[in-house]
């Protein structure tokens, strides 16, 4: 699981069955400093997230747990919309 | 498992309901020198650590599933331990 940010949307007209009304979802991983680490990437939608929101992502085979039918071609899901991250400044 | 230290803590409102009564952790690995190595990631967390805590944390998914007893479990990182003391040979 890591922190990322929403930067845009993806529509697809023609998949898989599996995944028929499910949202797409650009997304850029984050550390906990907000510094974006790594290439945006497709993840799926469970909260309704939207372009901004600051969400809590997982990959691989627990993405596609996070939908209703487990069996899709999954490997990115959007699974909460952070509100805050504390975090102590050490010296 | 990997050897991680717990920077603090996230909230988040709206979730998937599996996370619903979890408390959610930043982590951070370390190395073996315990110092921060690679990029901070989250985890649930089950044996209440806390900021600054070393903890070990699993990081495969069906482990966690049997943990927490749920077969539908979009979690991957799961905070299992708290490290009181680690020694290199």
């Amino acid at each position: 699981m890591d922190l990322g940010r929403v930067v845009g949307t993806v529509v697809a007209t023609r998949k898989v069955e599996g995944l028929k009304g499910i949202k797409l979802l650009v997304v850029e991983p984050l550390n906990h400093k907000r510094e974006v680490v790594g290439p945006r990437f497709v993840a799926v939608d469970t909260v309704r997230a939207g372009p901004g929101d600051i969400v809590n992502w997982v990959a691989s085979r627990e993405a596609a747990l996070a939908l209703e039918e487990t069996f899709v071609p999954v490997d990115a899901a959007i699974v909460g919309l952070v509100d805050s991250v504390d975090v102590e400044t050490r010296q | 498992m990997r050897f991680c230290e717990v920077l603090g803590s996230v909230t988040q409102t709206i979730r998937h309901p599996t996370y619903d009564g979890h408390k959610l952790m930043v982590v951070q690995p370390l190395d073996e020198q315990q110092k921060a190595t690679g990029n901070s990631f989250l985890a649930v967390d089950v044996v209440q650590a806390g900021p600054g805590d070393k903890v070990l944390v699993l990081m495969e998914g069906n482990g966690i599933r049997q943990i927490l007893g749920i077969k539908q479990l979009p979690i991957q990182s799961l905070i299992v331990g708290i490290v009181d003391a680690a020694e290199l040979g």
